[in-house]
């Protein structure tokens, strides 16, 4: 039987160095005892083993976790973290066999541990000693479960780089002054002050935060267990808040509700913007704002916005589209999207100029389907389109194209009123009543949806195609 | 400001802060001090650093910049017509308060909202003002979470975006009725605006973080946390499937990183037609259950309403297992076979016990003692599973299987 003694519990440098020598000379782990110098050393044992440093690969995870357990308060840790290593140096899959015995017990040291820092980063509650040339310092007292605070320290380094604190627990002491970090020796809890300045604000903070109507003890205890209450200075409010919490909803629910404040009418000074009628619509800046707050159809109550059409009064040539998709909904302009982008490719190979044509869409509101993180675009039906028509009159009523380019069939039923196909509209040049010219032709967003790219280069040259016969025909 | 006259506004405007329960510190990118030397850091994932005896986290000093207000939505308290007491912070004074508190490890960092005085602008102004003096003069690292006042400008959203962590705004009633109905002065199309304004700023940032040219100048990013919402259930007449309608198309509509669901709480000086009951804690439970059902499980909102009657969750059984009972001819699962989705659909398997699971079978057949190993609950999944050591038999489609689950009767209370 080989003895080993730790000087330090919860040393892993020291524990590594141990195991590595073990390791190497191939020493099992029935035949090492492990005790800490405060335990004694038994009677029996030989001598630690001479370290023979030798090559011994083990996974980085393990090595990582063995870091964390060592920490472990449990008597059994070493020998045991000793006997895991050494069966991951005859079986590389060890850490991947959950249902494992070993492997068990190391991830549930590991998550105890873990746990521990987690609550010491939470709950270490510092308490100011003064200030020196413009930097503070402070100082707290805390009794992990385990011994952690070299596991910890680091974190309390990097959130409060900017001023100087000592963390004392009765294992060791962490010591930042702006340098480096320094370890010493464990301490007693007259060694930190014994009260803040500012925790009667953190403790009015903390009952006035509570909800008395939704007490909850076992949540509460089940995250912040009684044994780190004697450090945090709102504990103390606990018990008063819970005694009091069942009156003061009671009296919340017999007193009669009073009257109204006498200075609401002072304090409300908006009055309610005056909702414009149909009859006032008169620019199409006016028309913007109405379609915002349509509830014609009940399109309106998931899209963002409405979007109503963007280009110049005088417009010549006015582009209908279908409505708005995605990206319009929350821009709340009209072609912005991807489909805008193959548009503006095209107006640009045909000679148009965006900024003098009136774009707008046959429905002004996005008709959508949420699927996870997506919208997926939905078709407007024919009813939809026929109810939003009134807007599209408006707008061609106030630009007066001489002519309409319709971008897909919805677009065309948005126009026309009527249901016809594009393919036995597309080519010909017709007339809308009034005189107005209309020209059909397909959706940009139909050519980003093609998968085959030959046909899908022919289709793009015929819509260009249609957009010059409409630069021509207004010209 | 006198240490006593803090103390009292400190006391109003926690409480006013309360009943806002979209408060968490995870989420955002990995910050601290060490460059700056100044003062925090946030490392993804949030700590909670106490508990109020309601059982919730306090993780971020929460307050209200004010609680006056020009607005009166009759389920809040600070609308304008509550006699509830007013009090006002300087931004300064939440810039101090925000320091001491974070310095002595009390918190992760601030949450700051306001009530709405003069305008939203001029409101938003001032919450932009706090948290560019902490970012700005005091070199913080830590965790800011800003309201967002529907209908500010979108300059001032984009701005706020800079300094904080967060944004959030609240729908606060998942139903048009429901809001025009209780706070009149908020518009739905509003809320909808400005949660887009905030989803085209991150969209922008991102944008610009990948078309730079020099690989080093990293453009500032812009509220790396996302944007998260609350709607207050149980206030109005709206069912569970309204409410997770509108989630759902939060979620798509704004890339929320989370909708908060608020059981409502009642109110000192309430609108008389509220209603004066115990907050629905378990409806608030059983509703983020299924947001999880939605975001983490591949459910469709349309299948946990399955399990649901008249459009409300069953309070007695968790959905999942709600909508198994319904569906048990997809049960049970060969849970050395099954794919992940799946597996997923296992009422009592949760997301990381369906990854130890797949992880663990690579390697051999699992039994049921390793499924203990691996998870929590064995007893509520035999109904629903096989492995090489069990098969349920007719347990799967036996007729009390429910009440295998569901909570023993309980006498009712008589009405006083």
């Amino acid at each position: 039987m080989r003895e080993v003694v730790l000087a330090v519990p919860g040393d892993f440098a020291e524990w590594r160095s141990a195991a590595r020598g073990l390791l190497a000379n191939g020493v099992a782990p029935e035949e090492v005892s492990w005790c800490d110098s405060a335990a004694g050393a038994s009677l029996f044992g030989e001598a630690g083993t001479p370290a023979r440093p030798g090559a011994v690969v083990l996974p980085r995870e393990l090595l990582e976790i063995a870091e964390r357990v060592i920490c472990h308060r449990g008597a059994e840790v070493p020998a045991r973290l000793y006997r895991v290593i050494w069966r991951a140096a005859r079986d590389r899959l060890l850490l991947a066999r959950t249902t494992d015995a070993d492997v068990d017990w190391l991830r549930k040291a590991d998550k105890a541990i873990r746990r521990d820092v987690h609550k010491m980063h939470a709950f270490v509650r510092f308490r100011r000693l003064g200030e020196e040339e413009g930097r503070e310092s402070f100082a707290a007292w805390f009794e992990p479960t385990h011994r952690i605070l070299r596991l910890t320290a680091p974190f309390f380094q990097r959130r409060f780089t900017g001023m100087d604190w000592a963390i004392v627990t009765p294992d060791a002491r962490a010591i930042w002054q702006g340098e480096t970090l320094v370890y010493g020796p464990g301490g007693t809890k007259d060694e930190v002050p014994g009260s803040d300045v500012v925790e009667d604000q953190w403790r009015t903070y903390y009952g006035a935060i509570f909800n008395p109507a939704r007490v909850k003890i076992d949540a509460m205890r089940a995250e912040m267990p009684k044994k780190y209450w004697k450090n945090l200075p709102e504990a103390q409010d606990i018990a008063p808040l819970l005694a009091g919490a069942e009156a003061r909803v009671e009296r919340m629910r017999e007193a009669a509700v009073s009257m109204a404040n006498p200075l609401t009418e002072k304090w409300r000074t908006r009055v309610p913007e005056d909702l414009l009628l149909d009859d006032d619509v008169k620019t199409l800046g006016d028309v913007a704002r109405a379609i915002d707050r349509c509830t014609r159809c009940p399109l309106y109550c998931n899209a963002t916005q409405g979007v109503a059409g963007e280009g110049p009064e005088a417009a010549r040539i006015m582009l209908v589209g279908e409505q708005p998709g995605d990206q319009e909904d929350l821009q709340g302009r009209p072609f912005v999207g991807p489909a805008g982008l193959v548009l503006d490719q095209a107006l640009e190979e045909a000679g148009l100029d965006r900024a003098r044509l009136f774009l707008t869409n046959a429905v002004k509101h996005f008709k959508f389907e949420p699927r996870g993180k997506r919208r997926l675009h939905q078709n407007p039906t024919t009813g939809e389109i026929d109810i939003c028509r009134w807007w599209l009159d408006k707008e061609r009523a106030l630009v007066q194209p001489d002519l309409i380019v319709t971008l897909g069939a919805s677009a065309l039923r948005g126009v026309t009123g009527k249901s016809a196909s594009i393919k036995s509209m597309r080519g010909a040049v017709h007339e809308l009543e009034g005189g107005t010219k209309l020209i059909a032709t397909i959706h940009p967003s139909f050519l980003l949806r093609m998968p085959d790219r030959t046909r899908a280069a022919e289709e793009r040259k015929a819509f260009i195609a249609d957009l010059i016969r409409a630069r021509k025909l207004a010209a | 400001m006198s240490a006593k006259a803090i103390l009292e506004k400190l006391a109003v405007l926690a409480d006013a802060a309360k009943y806002d329960a979209s408060c968490a510190s995870s989420g955002t990118v990995k910050r601290d001090s060490t460059e700056t030397g100044g003062i925090g850091s946030t490392e993804g994932m949030g700590i909670c650093h106490s508990y109020a005896p309601d059982g919730r986290c306090i993780s971020l000093l929460k307050i209200l910049l004010t609680n006056f207000c020009i607005y009166d939505c009759r389920f809040c308290i600070n609308r304008a017509s509550s006699n509830v007491e007013r009090a006002r912070f300087s931004p300064q004074e939440v810039v101090r308060l925000t320091l001491d508190f974070y310095k002595r490890n009390y918190i992760e960092g601030l949450f700051l909202s306001s009530g709405i005085i003069r305008s939203e602008d001029y409101t938003m102004e001032q919450l932009v003002e706090v948290a560019r003096i902490l970012r700005e003069e005091h070199r913080f690292a830590g965790y800011i979470h800003l309201k967002t006042i529907a209908g500010a400008d979108p300059g001032l959203i984009a701005l706020a975006g800079l300094y904080a962590d967060r944004l959030s705004t609240n729908v606060e009633l998942p139903t048009e009725a429901g809001l025009s109905n209780f706070a009149p002065e908020k518009k739905p199309e509003t809320i909808r605006k400005t949660m887009a304004s905030v989803r085209v700023g991150a969209e922008d940032a991102a944008e610009a973080a990948k078309s730079r040219l020099i690989g080093k100048a990293m453009p500032p990013r812009f509220a790396p946390a996302g944007q998260s919402t609350q709607m207050i259930v149980g206030a109005d007449a709206a069912r569970d499937d309204d409410i997770l309608k509108t989630a759902t198309n939060l979620y798509s509509g704004y890339q929320l990183r989370r909708v908060y669901y608020s059981a409502y709480s009642p109110i000192p000086d309430a609108s008389s037609d509220l209603p004066p009951v115990r907050p629905p804690l378990m409806r608030e439970h059983r509703l983020y259950q299924a947001d999880w059902l939605l975001r983490f499980y591949g459910f469709e909102r349309a299948e946990i309403m399955e399990g649901a009657t008249g459009g409300m969750l069953d309070l007695n059984i968790d959905p999942k297992l709600a909508w198994a009972l319904q569906r048990r001819e997809a049960f049970p699962v060969d849970i050395n076979r099954a794919p992940r989705e799946l597996l997923l659909r296992v009422p009592g398997l949760g997301t990381r016990a369906v990854d130890r699971i797949v992880a663990a079978r690579r390697l051999g057949k699992l039994g049921l003692g390793d499924l203990a190993k691996l998870t929590a609950s064995v007893k509520k999944l035999l109904p629903f599973i096989v492995t090489p050591d069990w098969r349920p038999g007719k347990l799967t489609d036996s007729a009390d299987l429910r009440a295998r689950f569901a909570p023993p009767a309980e006498q009712l209370a008589l009405a006083l």
